[in-house]
């Protein structure tokens, strides 16, 4: 089993492949963990992080991926660059193909300018987060996360709270999760829920004290700040106390919840300190995770191979 | 003075008169000069045996953007009258987003001029409604009318104040003109790139939601009763429209309606994979929509086809869905489309069809063609409907490419297409004009 060329979204992939990522990224937690953090399995592989976006978490731990596993990797980023001098991204795609790279990380405002790479260029393509679409290998950290925590995603209601419309991270862990089995639930404002979300198989909760009671997880999602300028909804403030993750909401909740966040956190917004800091809260192991999630996708997509993922750590530390 | 033209033996369909049997066809002097059989060929004339083939009224576009002035590496008046040719037209109106706008009696009669330079499908122009497309002030229409312009729009972007709209509807009334309006509510519409629905929901892309349509529709048909006008509504997508637009023809208002190929036969499927030959506005709708717009074809709510030509360089289609313009070029590809998916699946008769593409467009804005009356002008066509072919693009007479429908094994072909009694496109002897 193979992942394919590209990794766009988890839409498409089918249980299986998410599964062999996921497993492929144990062995590599180790690898972290050493005095000398690095293997060799994709040494002289040259990958090009290529951000048309901000970004500081995935781009950092893309990199340590990388660098983790021995690749020779360049940061682009869309400011001071070609891009901003009004490069077009099939353009931008030839220069770098002429180059002869093996890999690119792309993250773009645009949903589709993942697909839209990988079908114009022989490297590998990586979707560090496209538009509203996907941002597969976050739903890939969360899933090892959820996996860690509980022992199992079968079974397991996992809510997503708030800002759906707009969030490609939902959008990833919804194809997720319920691959593996999880019942998916999201919940927010009805402004903030994309249209003909029940057809995906999901429940909608309208209000948060129902998915508190429903769940066994909870992935807070960022409210983006400019949805208030754009009318989505009238005010932080009146979200925080609709739509808070707060403690004391969290405390009638029939069960512990697990707390997650894909970062970068609003205080106050949509999670208080509280929680967010709280003993159910995972939110550091997801960032833990997040760099040998990467660390196993770049590594399958290279072509290696699942089974032998063991012994390509075993090989760190002579550089 | 061309020759006169004698097409012997065809089917001859002429809606106009309900006319649908074997019989030849003489054209002299630019004229439809008689139809019936055995008719003799007068000295000179070009004969042509057309047995098994289909004579019928040269096809009519009344939604079309040719992009000359401004950007003549997409199109030009001259390429577009070609394409037109080509797909069975005789005639086109050409929308007024040029650059600069189509928005005085100069800029229409350069259009005018052009076309005639170019001889070969008849292009009339539309005039903006607001001076630069810019909803404010209302463009001269009088003037226009003059120079020869056959309808006012804005499209490309609907008028948003019911104001000025109102105002345009009344004005228009005195020059027997309609108001083509492209209906979208701009504030819903902000920012969408394709149908809102669970396709733009997986694919993560902002929607256009059928309401915004529907509340332009109602608005509309609301200030045609007020006006006492006539407005032509451009592009109808979604059901909802037609039923307001049902309800609206049923009271009496002096409302037509044009539906394209592409929303008769594509839904918001086509966008799968960021497909930007998919990205058009309006929308590709759902498939009850599409289901919809066909019956209201059918039984006239919708009064005619038309192909929203909308041409666009290739490496602008080259780009992310969000980035890539709207729209996609139809006119070599409308009769085959339509012919292929309403004909062939038995849902239209080719009559039928040939009535909304040729007779009913001439109707809705005024305009000569769409008849084979003896002493109308002689725009004809020669179609052979089983003719099978197969879309490629880079075979088209259009200075652009982008079509959804590329690779598309399609059946019906213009084998020849005469405006005014010319032959300007004959397929078999390879002489499009």
């Amino acid at each position: 089993m193979s992942l394919g060329k590209d990794l766009t979204g988890l839409e498409h992939m089918t249980p299986e492949q998410i599964r062999l990522i996921l497993d492929t990224a144990e062995p590599f937690k180790e690898v972290s963990e050493r005095q000398i953090k690095k293997v060799p399995a994709l040494r002289g592989k040259t990958i090009v992080n290529l951000f048309f976006e901000a970004s500081t978490r995935t781009r950092v731990s893309f990199e340590f991926a990388e660098k983790r596993l021995s690749a020779d990797t360049v940061n682009v980023a869309a400011t001071g660059s070609s891009v901003s001098k009004g490069e077009t991204l099939v353009d931008t795609a030839r220069n770098l193909e002429a180059m002869r790279i093996d890999m690119v990380v792309i993250r773009h405002p645009s949903s589709g300018a993942a697909e839209f790479l990988g079908n114009r260029i022989a490297s590998n393509v990586i979707n560090a987060g496209d538009g509203k679409h996907e941002h597969p290998t976050q739903a890939l950290l969360d899933l090892l996360t959820i996996r860690d925590k509980h022992g199992k995603i079968e079974g397991l209601k996992v809510c997503l709270v708030g800002d759906v419309l707009h969030s490609r991270v939902a959008r990833s862990n919804l194809w997720g999760l319920t691959k593996l089995g999880a019942e998916v639930a999201v919940c927010g404002p009805w402004s903030l829920l994309p249209r003909g979300i029940e057809a995906l198989g999901v429940r909608v909760f309208g209000r948060l004290e129902e998915a508190i009671e429903w769940a066994d997880v909870l992935n807070v999602l960022r409210l983006q700040l400019e949805r208030m300028e754009t009318g989505f909804i009238p005010s932080q403030r009146e979200y925080y106390r609709v739509f808070g993750v707060t403690s004391e909401r969290l405390e009638r909740a029939p069960r512990p919840i697990t707390i997650m966040h894909p970062g970068p956190m609003n205080r106050g917004v949509e999670i208080d300190s509280r929680v967010a800091d709280g003993p159910h809260s995972i939110i550091l192991d997801q960032v833990t995770n997040g760099v040998a999630v990467r660390m196993a996708v770049l590594y399958l997509l290279a072509g290696g191979r699942a089974e032998l993922a063991e012994a390509a750590k075993g090989g760190g530390g002579n550089e | 003075m061309t020759r006169p033209l004698l097409l012997q033996g065809g089917r001859v369909i002429d809606p106009s008169a309900g006319f649908d049997h074997v019989a030849d066809v003489l054209v002299e002097h630019g004229k439809i000069a008689a139809v019936g059989s055995n008719i003799g060929a007068p000295d000179g004339a070009d004969v042509r045996s057309v047995a098994g083939k289909i004579v019928a009224p040269g096809l009519i576009d009344i939604h079309v953007h040719l992009r000359e002035p401004g950007n003549e590496d997409e199109e030009t008046v001259a390429s577009g009258a070609r394409a037109a040719a080509a797909g069975g037209f005789t005639a086109i109106c050409a929308m007024p987003n040029t650059d600069p706008v189509t928005d005085n009696q100069a800029a229409v009669g350069f259009i005018v001029r052009q076309s005639g330079r170019a001889g070969l499908a008849r292009v009339h122009p539309i005039g903006a409604v607001s001076l630069g497309q810019k909803g404010e002030r209302l463009a001269e229409f009088g003037e226009m009318v003059g120079a020869g312009a056959v309808a006012v729009s804005d499209d490309g972007k609907p008028v948003a104040s019911s104001h000025l709209m109102r105002t345009a509807l009344e004005y228009a009334r005195t020059f027997g003109i309609p108001v083509a309006d492209h209906c979208e509510d701009p504030t819903l519409a902000a920012g969408g790139v394709m149908h809102e629905g669970l396709v733009a929901t997986r694919l993560g892309l902002k929607g256009i939601p059928a309401a915004a349509e529907e509340i332009m529709v109602a608005r509309d048909v609301l200030l045609a009763e007020l006006a006492g006008g006539h407005v032509h509504l451009c592009h109808i997508s979604t059901r909802g429209a037609v039923a307001i637009i049902r309800e609206a023809k049923e009271r009496g208002i002096q409302v037509t309606a044009e539906v394209t190929p592409h929303h008769l036969t594509l839904t918001d499927v086509a966008c799968e994979e960021y497909d930007t030959h998919a990205k058009m506005n309006p929308p590709l709708r759902e498939a009850t929509d599409v289901a919809a717009l066909r019956g209201a074809l059918k039984d006239g709510v919708i009064d005619c086809i038309a192909c929203d030509h909308a041409p666009h360089a290739y490496d602008e289609k080259e780009a992310a869905f969000d980035d890539a313009p709207f729209g996609i070029v139809g006119l070599e590809t409308a009769f085959a489309v339509a012919h292929t998916e309403l004909v062939l699946s038995g849902a239209f008769t080719l009559p039928e069809l040939i009535r909304r593409m040729s007779t009913e467009p001439a109707r809705v804005f005024h305009l000569p063609g769409g008849t084979l009356k003896q002493g109308a002008t002689a725009d004809i066509i020669v179609l052979d409907p089983m003719a099978k072919w197969t879309v490629d693009p880079s075979a088209f007479h259009s200075k652009s490419r982008n079509t959804p429908f590329a690779g598309r094994a399609l059946s019906g072909r213009a084998l020849l297409t005469v405006v005014a009694g010319a032959v300007v496109h004959d397929l078999e002897h390879a002489t499009t004009r």
